[in-house]
This record gives C-alpha cells, sequence and structure tokens, in this order.
C-alpha cells in the first residue's frame, strides 16, 4: 500500500475531524471524567456515610477485591452467562438473518419488524415479564409444561443457581438476538451474489458456499455482532436485578459493583470493582478485534 | 410566570419524602398544609418500594447535601447510619417532648441514636402469629397460651400444612432471624454502638443454635412451602390465605388486606372469620418472645432549608388523631400508646391490644450504622433456609466481621 497520502485524502481527514471533533471531544469529558474519578476514588477507603474517615489505601481494595472468592464467583457466573448467550445468539441469530434474507419481498418487512419485536421491548419490562412467568406463585411456566420431567408445581426456578441462570440467559436470549441477527443480516446483503453463484455453478454444497464463500465476506459482520453483543453480555445487570437481585449464585460483576458503591455505599471498593469491570470490557474489545484480526478502516483502503 | 400568585410563591414548600402506603401519608401531608393555613406546604415525594433501597435514596441525597430532604420517613434500623454522620437535622427540645410523651417504648428506642432523640416516632410495626382457628382447633394447641416455634413445627409436619414466615434472601430473613435470636435472650449484635472493627456479633451462641435449628427444620422439611426461598412478606401472606396455610409470622397489614380480598371477591368469606391471632411465638417455652419491631420515624435533613417549618409540620403529621387516622385507613399501628383508645381503632382492628402488648416486648434489629453490612450478611448465610445448619451461626460471625474489617466483598 502507497505511504504517500493525496491531498483528497487529507482534505477528507481534516473533514472528518471537523464534522465528529466536537462530539468526540464531549464523549471524552462526560466519559472520561467519570472513568479518572472511579480510578481514583479506587485508591480511597471511603464509605459515603462515614466522609470524614476517607482514607488513602492505595491498591488495598483491589488486593481484597482479587482475593475474595466472591469476585472469582461473580466473574465465573458473568462469563458464563457472555459465552452461553453470545453462542446460542449467533446461531439463532445467522438462522434468522438467513429467513429474513431469503424471505419473499412481499414479507421481508414484517418479518423484520416482527423479528425486532422483543429488542423493542425495555430490558427491565422484559426481565419483570420473564420473572412473573416463572415465578412459582404467579407463573404459568410450571403449569404449562409440568410434562418436562423435572417440571411441575412445585419448581422454584429462582430458588437455586441452575434454574435461575436459565431463566435469565433464556430471556436475554430471547431479547437481544434480533440485535445480532439484523447486524448478520447487513453482512449477509454484502456479500455479492456474482460470487455465490459463481460457487453454485462451480458445484459447490450448500455448506461449501456457506464456508468458503459467504462467511469469509461476513468477517467483519460477525466480529462487530460478537463484539458488540459479548459487550453487552458481559455488562448484564438489569435481568439478573429483577429476578433473583443476585441470590443463590447468581451475582453477576455489574450488580456487585452496584452493590458496593450504591447499596453499601462504600465508594472505595465499588469503584475498584467498576475498574474492573471496565479493564474487563477493554480485554474483550482487544482479544475480539485481534483474534479477527480484521481492519474496519481497511475496506475504505486508507490506513 | 412571576406574576401567576406572588401569595402561594412565598409559602415554603416542604418537601416529604415517603415510603409507598395507601395513600394515607399524603392525605396527612395535604390535612396538615390545610392546618397550616399557608405558613407552609407539604408535598410529597415517593421513595421506593423496597426498605433497602428507601435506604440507597436518602443516603445518597442526604450525602449529596439535597436541600430538599426536609421531612423524610425513615425506617427505624437505617437510622443511626444517617445519624452518625450527622445527616439529621437536631430535633429542638420542645418538639422532642411533645411528640414523645406518650411513646411506646419500643418505637422510642428505636427513634433514638446513642441515647439521643434523633427522628420522631411516626408509626410502630410488630408482627404477631397469625393462625387458622381450624388447624389450631385439630392439633389440640390452645391459642390463649403462649406457643413456640417447636409447636409449630409440629403441627405443619402433622397436618401436612404449610408455615407462613419469610425466607427470601431479603431485609425479612434478618427481620426473622433477629427476632429468633432475640427472644432466646441473644442479640445479633453485642454492642451496635461501637466502631466497624470492634462490633461483637452474638450470633455464635446457644441462641444462635437454637435459630439455626428452626430455620434448617423448616427449610430442610419443606415445611415453608416450595416458595419458600423467595417467599417474602406478601407470598407468606397469599400462602397462608390458601388452603395450606396453618400459621405465619407477619405484620398487621395483612389483615386489612385479607378483609380487601374477601370484600372484592378474591377469597372466601369464610376465611376472616378462621383467622385467629396472638403474640409472636416463642423459641424457649420458658422466656417470653421478641417480637420484630418496624415501623416509620420521621427525620429532618440537615441540609434543609426550614428546618424549624419541618418540625412544625411533623409535630402536626404525627398527632394521636392523625396516627389514629393513619391506623384505621392505612392499617400501619400508632406508636402513640393514647392512640390505641380510639373507638374505631377496636373496633376495625380487634387485635389492636395484642399489637399493643406486642410492641411492648418487641426487640429493635441492631441500631449499628452497619447495619446495612450485618442485614446482608445474614441474608446470605440463611437463605435458602434449606442449607441452613449448626455450622451457619459460626461462618455467618466469622463473615459479618471480616466484611466489618474491610477484608471481604459483600
Amino acid at each position: 500500500m502507497s505511504k504517500v497520502v493525496s491531498a483528497r485524502q487529507r482534505a477528507e481527514t481534516r473533514l472528518g475531524w471537523l464534522l465528529a471533533g466536537p462530539a468526540f471531544i464531549i464523549m471524552l469529558l462526560v466519559t472520561l471524567y467519570p472513568i479518572l474519578q472511579a480510578v481514583w476514588d479506587s485508591l480511597f477507603s471511603f464509605r459515603l456515610t462515614a466522609p470524614d474517615d476517607r482514607e488513602l489505601v492505595w491498591l488495598k481494595n483491589y488486593g481484597v477485591i482479587f482475593s475474595d472468592a466472591i469476585f472469582w464467583r461473580d466473574l465465573g457466573v458473568t462469563l458464563l452467562i457472555t459465552v452461553v448467550t453470545v453462542a446460542v445468539e449467533l446461531v439463532l441469530g445467522f438462522a434468522l438473518a438467513l429467513v429474513m434474507h431469503k424471505a419473499l419481498k412481499s414479507v421481508r418487512g414484517l418479518v423484520r419488524t416482527a423479528i425486532l419485536i422483543p429488542y423493542g421491548i425495555i430490558t427491565v419490562v422484559s426481565a419483570f415479564s420473564w420473572y412473573y412467568m416463572f415465578d412459582i406463585k404467579s407463573g404459568f411456566i410450571n403449569s404449562w409444561f409440568d410434562w418436562i420431567p423435572g417440571i411441575g408445581a412445585d419448581t422454584n426456578w429462582f430458588a437455586n443457581a441452575g434454574t435461575s441462570l436459565f431463566v435469565i440467559m433464556a430471556s436475554e436470549i430471547w431479547k437481544t438476538t434480533p440485535f445480532i441477527s439484523l447486524l448478520l443480516l447487513a453482512g449477509l446483503a454484502q456479500v455479492p451474489d456474482e460470487l455465490t453463484e459463481a460457487a453454485e455453478v462451480d458445484g459447490a454444497t450448500w455448506w461449501e458456499r456457506m464456508k468458503r464463500v459467504i462467511l469469509p465476506n461476513m468477517k467483519a459482520a460477525i466480529m462487530v455482532a460478537l463484539l458488540f453483543r459479548a459487550l453487552d453480555a458481559f455488562r448484564i445487570f438489569d435481568n439478573v436485578f429483577i429476578m433473583t437481585n443476585g441470590a443463590y449464585g447468581t451475582e453477576v460483576l455489574s450488580l456487585l459493583a452496584y452493590r458496593t458503591s450504591i447499596g453499601r455505599l462504600e465508594i472505595g471498593l465499588g469503584s475498584a470493582v467498576s475498574v474492573i469491570l471496565f479493564i474487563c470490557v477493554l480485554l474483550i474489545t482487544f482479544v475480539a478485534v485481534k483474534l479477527f484480526k480484521v481492519d474496519l478502516a481497511g475496506s475504505r483502503g486508507v490506513k | 410566570m412571576t406574576g401567576c400568585g406572588p401569595a402561594q410563591e412565598t409559602t415554603p414548600t416542604l418537601t416529604w419524602y415517603i415510603n409507598p402506603d395507601d395513600g394515607g401519608q399524603a392525605e396527612l401531608a395535604q390535612q396538615c398544609t390545610t392546618e397550616a393555613n399557608g405558613k407552609y406546604r407539604i408535598q410529597t415525594s415517593l421513595l421506593p418500594n423496597e426498605a433497602a433501597s428507601q435506604r440507597e435514596q436518602l443516603a445518597r441525597r442526604l450525602a449529596a447535601g439535597d436541600s430538599s430532604m426536609d421531612i423524610m420517613s425513615l425506617d427505624p434500623p437505617f437510622i443511626p447510619e444517617l445519624a452518625e454522620p450527622g445527616f439529621l437535622a437536631p430535633i429542638p427540645e420542645d418538639v422532642a417532648e411533645r411528640t414523645t410523651q406518650n411513646t411506646l417504648e419500643g418505637a422510642l428506642a428505636g427513634a433514638q441514636w446513642k441515647g439521643e432523640l434523633v427522628t420522631v416516632p411516626f408509626w410502630a410495626n410488630t408482627q404477631l402469629l397469625w393462625y387458622r382457628k381450624s388447624v389450631v382447633e385439630k392439633a389440640g394447641l390452645d391459642a390463649s397460651k403462649p406457643i413456640t416455634w417447636d409447636q409449630l413445627i409440629e403441627v405443619a409436619r402433622d397436618q401436612k400444612k404449610f408455615l407462613g414466615v419469610q425466607g427470601s434472601r431479603a431485609e425479612s430473613m434478618t427481620v426473622w432471624i433477629n427476632a429468633l435470636v432475640e427472644s432466646s435472650g441473644g442479640h445479633v449484635v453485642e454492642n451496635p454502638e461501637a466502631p466497624a472493627d470492634e462490633i461483637s456479633i452474638g450470633l455464635d451462641s446457644e441462641a444462635g443454635q437454637k435459630a439455626a435449628e428452626i430455620v434448617g427444620t423448616i427449610g430442610r422439611e419443606g415445611l415453608g412451602s416450595p416458595g419458600l426461598p423467595t417467599q417474602a412478606e406478601n407470598a407468606s401472606m397469599l400462602l397462608f390465605q390458601g388452603d395450606d396455610g396453618s400459621f405465619m409470622v407477619n405484620w398487621p397489614f395483612v389483615w386489612p388486606a385479607t378483609n380487601s380480598a374477601i370484600k372484592a371477591g378474591t377469597l372466601p368469606a369464610s376465611l376472616a372469620s378462621d383467622i385467629g391471632w396472638t403474640i409472636y411465638p416463642r423459641t424457649d417455652a420458658s422466656k417470653e418472645s421478641a417480637p420484630p419491631l418496624g415501623g416509620i420515624n420521621l427525620g429532618v435533613g440537615s441540609s434543609s432549608k426550614h428546618p424549624d417549618l419541618a418540625y412544625e409540620a411533623i409535630e402536626c403529621i404525627v398527632s394521636p388523631e392523625h396516627q389514629t387516622q393513619y391506623f384505621v385507613t392505612n392499617g400501619n399501628p400508632p406508636s402513640d400508646s393514647t392512640a390505641y383508645d380510639a373507638a374505631e381503632v377496636k373496633e376495625k382492628f380487634p387485635m389492636a391490644p395484642v399489637i399493643r402488648e406486642s410492641l411492648d416486648q418487641a426487640a429493635p434489629r441492631p441500631q449499628t450504622p452497619y447495619y446495612n453490612e450485618v442485614s446482608t450478611s445474614i441474608q446470605q448465610f440463611w437463605a435458602p433456609a434449606s442449607d441452613v445448619t449448626a455450622d451457619t451461626p459460626k461462618n455467618n460471625t466469622e463473615f459479618i466481621l471480616q466484611v466489618l474489617r474491610g477484608e471481604r466483598l459483600l
């Protein structure tokens, strides 16, 4: 690739900065300030209801967190939810994207709208719906599905980690699969028809076309879908908060940060948990970009 | 806009942060505004449903110096945490004197911190033992005599009925454990006024062992119903109202709630006459029980712009007549002993004398600025009830101490 940058490219870059610059600066101000504040606060032993006892403890809060089984359990639960939901959503979302892609023109709009409905529902509202559906007192799941072994009138879904996490993950998958399927649909639409047609003429089977033509051409779309959903799933809060409030081994990292900062009013310790959460999110992004080796800027020929 | 009535604008508006109820506090705010005759106006602002969430919001606002915290409805166990850093405006001596003349002892204790009155008692709450007369009759129990937890367990076991207890991982679990420990003569926190690193926990004791035995038995034998791990006050009331109900420990709100359901036709009319009530069950047959104590006190934020007017408004709100009115309309018992003498109270709440007796022998939850830590730790170890063993009190004690020393997450 040539290192020489044309005048036009320079002008484009300048225009880009002019257009995006103000928003970029505002974003920096509103996101960077709280991040730095959290990093600073995490170095203190500071309780909101004991403002006079604020004490600089350097990295002690991090030591407490990393040596505590609760943190590792919560991290494990968060990772489990992330991996399971994203994996299931990717498969389901891709299947839905294929359906939408192939759907007859006359019903395409209707199918897309129908698929999008769960995503349009506010997470808290969907969390309550799922909670009431499975609740042992108000729920109908036990009576509808009592023909399945293990489900009966006495099944208390929210009384242990296994069944609670099942409901939490199911609601998460139900709600956000449409998002991933739309992103994948956009990727599918970008695969040139000539390529698939040529492969078909060459006698490639459906699976071979998928593996050698469609999926490689959708790499960027798949990465964006995976990354967005993984980050979203890793920061899961609403579903857990509403359904179990972290009881019986279902607590996730963001709930731990919330309970420590807001519930216990331990600003120092809570900020440290938040900073760790932030670093985890950065790590996920870094790993995803490295793993997929996709250069999103590359498609424009600018590096 | 400035021309829209200058007379109104000069009237200071007091914000009263209320916990959710049946509209009684909003009604009192209206009445006291009228009585103030233009001196002040009270507007209410609704707090979240859960006691813990109410505390969160109030503590955050108070710490931020929010000047709108004129009057606050406060749950007693959270008062020390707000009083210790000076978030509450001091009560004028004359107001303290006038508003606590006839306050029941338990309610008065809950309104204080380090021996000083820091909030004004508004209403007091306590749990009773509610029973189905048919179940008691069949068991041959004499409900006019004190009943023990062991007897409740035996009856539920024999008749294959459920006990209405609160086993969810929530504040109600702490209420239960505290009552069990206090009823055996123990204390969850031995020295609640001590600083965090000097607090001594009394769970690892004979009283704690007895509590673990009761909770564990109910949990393991399924006597609290399959819903026990997620069952708080409202759910246990629904259980008690059903066919499998036998006994229930719960606050008096269950009485008006049951009657309303009967009136609405969702419960059979015969249910009301099958419900009886008595004092909270004993853990030790020879020792008087210590029922849970709850209620609401009124406090004034130290950053309020009108503390004097706020206390004047509080005096109006907590007058015995208003407490009676609040009890009759919203089912929340008065903290003023004279309010129990009203004829309408006796008519609408036939259990009022038992409530009063219960309030006299009730024990508050640990009054420490670290109550939230203690309570949340208890919830982690005592729920689900089926996992409670003889080791629970010891393990819970170690955990609470580590949390208070800042060595562990919670």
